[in-house]
């Protein structure tokens, strides 16, 4: 019956073909519009860690003085050197990474490749399998370089291309600043969406490229990159920020149990009231634990814009559907004389109905896949795009079956009233007039 | 020639579904089109707002350095840089900074106007310059001095910023000092008192984003070269029409100088104009998505209604032969189906309206926007009317030519 009721279809639709054209077109733009928004948000609020995202926390807590004071209101949303040190030897954490990123002047050992900055992380030693970051070659650095401030460092698949041709360049030398690191390890593809670990870098930047231990990023005189918040007496040069009042570090520690998460914000407290009694801090405690999610909603990395592209084409979405249900209207009740044949001859109404929902269908399929071409195209218009993320829009296969049963779905739903109606029609009343 | 309102009702009533479609796709239609009129409009107001500088003739060059060296050596490479930007044929001047307008980022500080003040007076973008920085920027003085020679003084990223003088916007002196009495006033710094010594006419942030709204035009310029080793801006105003030959020119001869630097081969020397799009690029993209959407959105639409009223004038067809064998004009049948559509569309954009508003006040709680003017509700209302008359146009034309024999035909 299947078949045959999709026979009847296909011919229906050749007969009128601008207005079966016109019907497609109209589903295809719309879904075509809400697939390509849809992908990007997607694309955008993903988890940068299925699986690890919910152990992850980034613990707040307001070392300020009293300018400006609000109960209630968010702590910093970076530690200062002294109390990131605190927090690191504490080790409250299942494991607990300090880090802020900078640039470094890398220069190649090859006269042929001309010295060039590269984004770099300066992190400590759990960095690497917190974040279960990959590696192609070697390995992290241990606790023990953090602490002897080792002159190592771990490179980018992309800079170990550039440099050293794609080989296993472990125990190479690398210079950066006039300054010679060995290098201990080669990350394998790796990136992140958003850039999680530190929002101030660009919500959805690639990694960077040079990862060596935060002690030996002062002790090299690096250069910081990225957010500094200063209070009072604010200040203190590069060279001193260690001990100046200002906010520049990010600070990540695991929690793998509910029960740990609760203990570790008693510690927090705990923290800024000793701070406080020491006279350090000057706020009441007020601290925080987002976890990895909750920390990119408070840090609203999933731009405005793009939600508001989605919500503006879903509405475009309901428009081509409210006219994709009027010319099926049209075109189903101009077809009153041939159901009333069909009716008179025995078909049930449910068999009517049940042939113009297949039509329906037809009309979502082809579409869907209009609309699906049609996102393509969109999706290649956003990667032309200057943005960070715009390199990041793909259809994936979730996506894509997401076209399909939008497509199809929403014009079968379209296709109910006009189907309905048309199956009221009164077999005799449309003989007669024959 | 009388509007015949009364049997177009009694017809519709009978054409309800399709009525009601028609009507639901013209509000919708409405409430999306005047919103994104709305959201097009304040994003072109957004990016034409101006920087105060003479953009045509200014470029900024990125300037990294490679290797080790201290505050003073920075400083005395960076003077020395600036020197030979200047003498280069074609360019009028030259100065060094931390920042420029429309950079996307950069140094804000919150300004005092008592040192015990416990919240800010207001927020300021921080730039750094010399004495060369207001005519290399081509900013204008309306009041007091620039800085003197001496007066400049070196400075590392995170020394207190405490100048002895400084030279303020007039949007920042008129929030300071309403009286418009800003020069020689003391203000507050996080590093500490400093005389305002001048006042310039417009200098706009260095970001353009929502963060920085609150003190868009609110600038403080400090006589202070910035002396780290990441390096810095050199802004560079060419002499009119120069613009192109000193851009190709100032790497090279900053190369020739001393070799030991980075300059991106991207976006290290960016024209302003360049800085301008790059700044507003997102701004710009959704204008031109909205006005796409806007577009199909109408044309749809428009399909829509020839598509629907064509079916009724074809069902209709002994009807408006009847009409016209009882003497109706050619006329009189456009003039129905016209109406008929108006009648429609009027109560489409009355819905429409309601779901404008009610869409936009929904936006302002979740996207920081603006209250829609009814301007734009207005404009979208005549647009629709106007769309609903034009689409269905073709298909009552064809209505009005169907002749009176059609009467005594059976179908």
């Amino acid at each position: 019956m299947f078949s045959y009721y999709l026979d009847l279809a296909l011919r229906s639709l050749r007969r009128n073909r601008v207005l079966t054209a016109l019907m497609v077109l109209a589903i295809a733009l719309g879904i075509g519009a809400s697939m390509t928004t849809l992908t990007v948000l997607h694309v955008l609020s993903g988890d940068p860690l299925p699986g690890s995202s919910g152990t992850l926390f980034y613990p707040q807590i307001d070392p300020r003085d009293m300018d400006g004071y609000e109960p209630d209101k968010e702590p910093p949303r970076q530690v200062t050197w002294t109390d990131g040190q605190n927090l690191m030897r504490a080790k409250r954490g299942d494991r607990q990474a300090l880090m802020t990123g900078g640039a470094v002047p890398v220069q190649p050992a090859q006269s042929s490749v001309e010295p060039f900055y590269s984004d770099a992380r300066y992190t400590t030693s759990d960095f690497f399998p917190m974040f279960k970051v990959p590696f192609l070659y070697g390995h992290g650095w241990s606790a023990s370089d953090d602490e002897s401030k080792a002159r190592v460092v771990v490179i980018t698949r992309t800079l170990n291309d550039k440099l050293f041709g794609g080989k296993d360049s472990t125990g190479q030398t690398l210079r950066m600043k006039d300054l010679a690191f060995q290098v201990i390890g080669v990350l394998d593809t790796w990136r992140p969406n958003p850039h999680f670990y530190d929002v101030y870098m660009g919500n959805y930047a690639a990694a960077e490229d040079v990862f060596v231990p935060l002690s030996t990023s002062r002790d090299a005189h690096f250069d910081h990159n990225g957010s500094t918040d200063c209070w009072g007496t604010g200040g203190g040069d590069q060279e001193h920020a260690e001990t100046s009042p200002c906010v520049w570090l990010q600070f990540w520690v695991q929690l793998d149990s509910a029960a740990k998460v609760a203990a570790y914000k008693e510690f927090l407290v705990h923290y800024s009231q000793d701070q406080k009694s020491l006279g350090r801090f000057e706020r009441p405690p007020n601290v925080r634990l987002p976890d990895l999610m909750a920390w990119l909603d408070i840090n609203k990395v999933v731009p405005g814009d793009v939600r508001l592209q989605t919500w503006l084409a879903f509405g475009f979405l309901l428009v081509c559907l409210v006219n994709t249900v009027g010319l099926m209207l049209a075109k189903f009740l101009r077809r009153a004389g041939e159901l009333g044949v069909r009716r008179a001859l025995g078909a049930s109404k449910r068999e009517v109905f049940a042939q113009l929902l297949v039509e329906s269908g037809v009309i979502g399929l082809a579409g869907a896949i209009g609309g699906l071409l049609l996102a393509f195209l969109g999706l290649w218009l956003v990667r032309l795009q200057p943005s960070s993320y715009a390199s990041l829009a793909h259809l994936d296969l979730k996506m894509l079956l997401i076209t399909f049963v939008l497509a199809i779905g929403s014009t079968l739903l379209a296709g109910l009233l006009p189907a309905w109606r048309a199956c009221q029609i009164t077999p005799a009343l449309q003989l007669k007039s024959q | 020639m009388t509007v015949q309102i009364k049997p177009i009702l009694s017809a519709l009533r009978r054409h309800k579904a399709g009525t009601f479609l028609i009507a639901m796709q013209i509000a919708l239609t409405l409430a999306i089109v005047c919103n994104a009129l709305f959201i097009i409009q304040q994003r072109l107001a957004h990016l034409s707002e101006p920087t105060g500088l003479d953009e045509p003739d200014i470029f900024v060059v990125q300037n990294e350095w490679v290797g080790q060296a201290n505050a003073e050596q920075v400083d005395a490479k960076m003077r020395e840089d600036v020197s030979v930007l200047r003498a280069l044929p074609g360019v009028q001047d030259a100065t060094t900074s931390n920042s420029y307008p429309l950079r996307g980022g950069g140094w804000d500080d919150g300004i005092k106007l008592t040192p015990d003040q416990l919240q800010d007076t207001s927020g300021a973008a921080i730039y750094f310059g010399d004495d060369h920085f207001i005519e290399t920027l081509g900013i204008k003085l309306i009041a007091g001095r620039n800085f003197r020679a001496e007066e400049i003084t070196s400075m590392n990223v995170r020394d207190r910023l405490s100048p002895p003088v400084v030279i303020v916007t007039k949007a920042l002196a008129d929030k300071l000092f309403p009286g418009g009495d800003a020069v020689g006033k003391t203000i507050y710094l996080v590093g500490g008192p400093t005389t305002i010594v001048g006042v310039v006419q417009l200098l706009q942030s260095q970001s353009v984003d929502r963060w920085a709204a609150a003190f868009a035009y609110r600038s403080v310029i400090v006589p202070k070269r910035l002396a780290i080793s990441l390096g810095g801006w050199y802004i560079v105003r060419a002499r009119p029409g120069q613009l192109d030959a000193v851009m190709r020119a100032a790497p090279k001869a900053l190369f020739e100088h001393n070799p030991r630097r980075v300059i991106n081969d991207d976006d290290g020397v960016l024209s302003f104009s360049e800085v301008r799009s790059r700044a507003y690029e997102r701004d710009r993209g959704m204008a031109i998505l909205m006005g796409v959407i806007c577009v199909v959105l109408l044309a749809i639409t428009a399909a829509g209604i020839v598509g629907l009223t064509s079916f009724w004038v074809g069902q209709r067809r002994k009807q408006i032969g009847v009409r016209r064998a009882l003497g109706a004009t050619r006329q009189d049948i456009l003039q129905y189906f016209m109406t008929e559509n108006f009648l429609i569309s009027c109560g489409g954009v009355v819905v429409g309206t309601l779901l404008a508003v009610a869409i936009n006040l929904w936006l302002v709680t979740r996207f920081e926007m603006h209250r829609l003017s009814l301007v734009y509700v207005l404009v979208g209302v005549v647009i629709l009317l106007l769309l609903g008359q034009g689409a269905v146009l073709a298909p009552a034309m064809r209505a009005s030519r169907v002749p009176p024999v059609e009467a005594t035909r059976s179908v």
